[in-house]
């Protein structure tokens, strides 16, 4: 490592590298083009790890992380500006990032405290379907979905807080797992909830502005979507600068000692209850945030968008980013998300192709494809590593 | 209620107690030797069930016999799932014997996906349902009102012989020696020179093939088999495995008989009906866990096999 302090200029250059690669891979249309993309990213990533490219790059990440937070929201932003009437491009951005939210309540949960949960997408779902009652049943304002439900997924997830503290291990993913499939199952059969057939979920409309309708600002017009994707991504924002203030807080070095070492921690005077709980249900409120816009953004839901092969695909996007890493599960959402949906040889296959990654990740590379890096507990400080 | 409803539902409810017993078994063996969860079990079943009924589509044309047809289906599917539940011990979860508990858990769950997912695209047409043969005599008996039918009784009957089969292969045979010399100490088992990688093969091996016989029964019982089944089977499978006690045998069959007694009396009692009986076996499962978060007989003071 370089005695001088990193420069800026990798991160940046990263940040305009990864928006140009994300416009180019939304905007291909032939499988030809989107193969040949990501061969090259591919072989960038094998080059960039060759010459040290990447180590200098997160050196300088890590050195200025407020100027690459800014810079990737100013990327993100300009990948929607390009492509701003493709509506199926804009979409697919609105939904990488709300999964990105999702799995950052997961990341809280599974990397920070250790607490597993097979439910995640149950959580999304909880969510979703509070946005339609929300939008059916009342007359609230369908922008106040959004916190409530939060708020409804953390409530229901209280449910579970007794169970999960009480078990461990085989017996806590269990308990995840049945209430993952009574969800599923309770709604089939609830016909309030609309049964298997599901429901629908009106546009939310606020200030006299509907989220429904194609954007236009003056000359500025865009989809129809791309309200929902400034509202995703300030959503994505606010959760990221929360989980990662989290992380670096005292309360993150709480939850991690709790994940290592439970009876240590206990010794040294934690409450592993009070943060297992405060973990699990902040984790349910991100989840439920995320899936109310979802709901929102995909105007009609169903039981089947939220099996329990969707929830092992969210636990599968915080596993190949690397258990705990913030910046590694966002990029595997998006990973997760755009890839089928470009891919088409994958598409139908997306649940056994994760599967089969996950598994070949965990016989091979058990720390993730990004492993989180140490904790730096002085701003520039490094443990030596090797 | 009437007698013969009651009697319906008493029927139905040893069946899936049967069921529920030989998934747990494999559950409670698998603990036994590694103490380790494989959660993919109840997709094991599932592709064993398929087995099952691609076997019969192939010897359909040739043989026309139906207890025939029925032995080599059975046999097909134990011993296809047989060789599967080795190879996932010899090549995911042996593997991963000095890992974190938490990764064979997370990779066996994988593998339950691969599994459920490979029959859906790859069976033709495996997203839908398909009628299982009924390869058992449909006569049926009638005390009055109450009606049973010949294929629950014969299901029944060699539902318990192969429990007792299972016994007698633990408890009286030098195999069975060594399987519960593993269970109780892995390291002194092999000081003592007995194979551990092989007894815990073979010990996935038999749980495994336990499971295809159960998704044979399945399929025979409700003439209807799909690619989802294996996933609710198994979550109660192993529900029942730890209402008895991990590692217990008798508390396995026990367990499965508790469990579908608990959800046969629920379907049947609660005045929502029989809409919500997973929603309340699955409730009920939640409930029983934060009750007694290592079963009803505790994991530590347990008998293991």
């Amino acid at each position: 490592m370089s005695a001088a302090a990193p420069t800026r200029l990798p991160a940046l250059v990263c940040a305009a590298v990864a928006t140009v690669y994300s416009i180019l891979f939304l905007h291909a249309e032939s499988q030809l083009a989107v193969g040949a993309l990501l061969a090259a990213a591919a072989a960038g990533l094998v080059l960039a790890a060759r010459f040290g490219v990447i180590a200098r790059t997160r050196d300088s990440i890590g050195a200025h992380p407020t100027m690459f937070d800014v810079a990737a929201v100013v990327g993100v932003l300009a990948a929607a500006i390009v492509l701003r009437q493709q509506h199926f491009a804009v979409l697919m951005m609105t939904t990488a990032m709300l999964l990105m939210v999702a799995s950052l309540g997961l990341t809280v949960q599974f990397g920070f405290a250790g607490v597993v949960n097979f439910a995640g997408s149950a959580f999304l779902g909880i969510g979703c379907y509070t946005a339609a009652v929300v939008t059916k049943y009342t007359d609230l304002p369908p922008l106040l979905s959004l916190p409530l439900g939060g708020l409804v997924a953390a409530l229901i997830g209280s449910i579970l807080i007794l169970p999960v503290l009480r078990t461990r291990g085989h017996y806590a993913a269990l308990i995840t797992i049945a209430f993952g499939i009574l969800f599923k199952t309770f709604l089939e059969v609830n016909d309030t909830l609309g049964g298997p057939q599901g429901m629908q979920v009106k546009p939310i409309i606020a200030l006299g502005w509907n989220f429904g309708r194609p954007f236009r600002v003056w000359d500025f017009a865009a989809s129809f979507y791309f309200s929902y994707l400034l509202l995703a991504l300030a959503l994505l924002a606010l959760a990221f600068v929360l989980v990662r203030r989290l992380e670096r807080s005292w309360i993150g070095l709480s939850l991690d000692a709790i994940r290592l070492d439970e009876t240590a921690s206990a010794c040294y005077g934690l409450d592993i209850a009070r943060w297992k709980v405060f973990a699990f249900t902040l984790g349910n409120f991100l989840a439920g945030c995320a899936g109310a816009v979802y709901g929102h953004v995909l105007g009609f839901i169903a039981p089947n968008n939220f099996t329990f092969a969707d929830s092992l695909v969210l636990v599968s996007i915080v596993l190949l980013g690397g258990i705990g890493n913030v910046w590694g599960v966002t990029v595997a959402a998006a990973f997760v998300v755009i890839l089928p949906e470009k891919l088409q040889i994958i598409q139908e296959y997306r649940f056994a192709f994760y599967a089969v990654l996950v598994i070949l990740i965990l016989l091979f590379r058990p720390e993730g494809l990004l492993p989180r890096p140490l904790r730096e507990y002085l701003p520039g400080w490094r443990a030596k590593s090797s | 209620m009437s007698i013969a409803l009651l009697g319906q539902y008493l029927v139905n409810g040893l069946m899936l107690g049967m069921m529920y017993g030989l998934v747990a078994v494999g559950f409670t063996l698998f603990f036994g030797v590694l103490d380790v969860i494989k959660f993919s079990h109840g997709d094991v079943l599932t592709v064993g069930a398929f087995t099952g009924f691609a076997t019969y589509l192939a010897i359909q044309a040739t043989m026309s016999v139906p207890w025939l047809q029925l032995i080599i289906v059975s046999i097909a599917a134990m011993l296809a799932m047989a060789a599967l539940g080795a190879l996932i011990a010899r090549f995911l979860v042996l593997p991963l014997r000095s890992a974190p508990a938490l990764n064979t858990l997370l990779i066996t769950l994988m593998l339950g996906t691969v599994l459920r997912e490979s029959v859906r695209l790859f069976f033709p047409d495996g997203s839908n349902p398909k009628p299982f043969p009924a390869l058992l005599p449909r006569d049926a008996f009638t005390f009055g009102l109450f009606t049973l039918r010949l294929d629950s009784v014969i299901l029944f009957i060699a539902g318990i012989a192969v429990i007792v089969a299972v016994n007698v292969v633990i408890n009286r045979t030098k195999l069975g020696l060594a399987i519960r010399a593993v269970a109780q100490d892995g390291e002194t088992a092999r000081i003592m020179g007995i194979n551990f990688t092989f007894v815990v093969l073979v010990t996935f091996a038999i749980g495994s093939a336990l499971a295809a016989f159960a998704g044979v029964m399945n399929g025979l019982y409700y003439n209807e088999i799909n690619f989802g089944m294996g996933l609710l089977l198994g979550v109660f499978g192993f529900s029942a495995a730890v209402v008895g006690g991990l590692g217990n045998i008798y508390g396995a069959i026990l367990g499965g008989f508790l469990f579908a007694a608990l959800q046969t009396i629920g379907a049947a009692a609660l005045p929502f009906a029989s809409a919500y009986k997973d929603v309340f076996a699955l409730a009920v499962i939640i409930a029983i866990m934060t009750w007694r978060p290592t079963g009803l007989i505790a994991e530590k003071t347990s008998e293991r096999v």
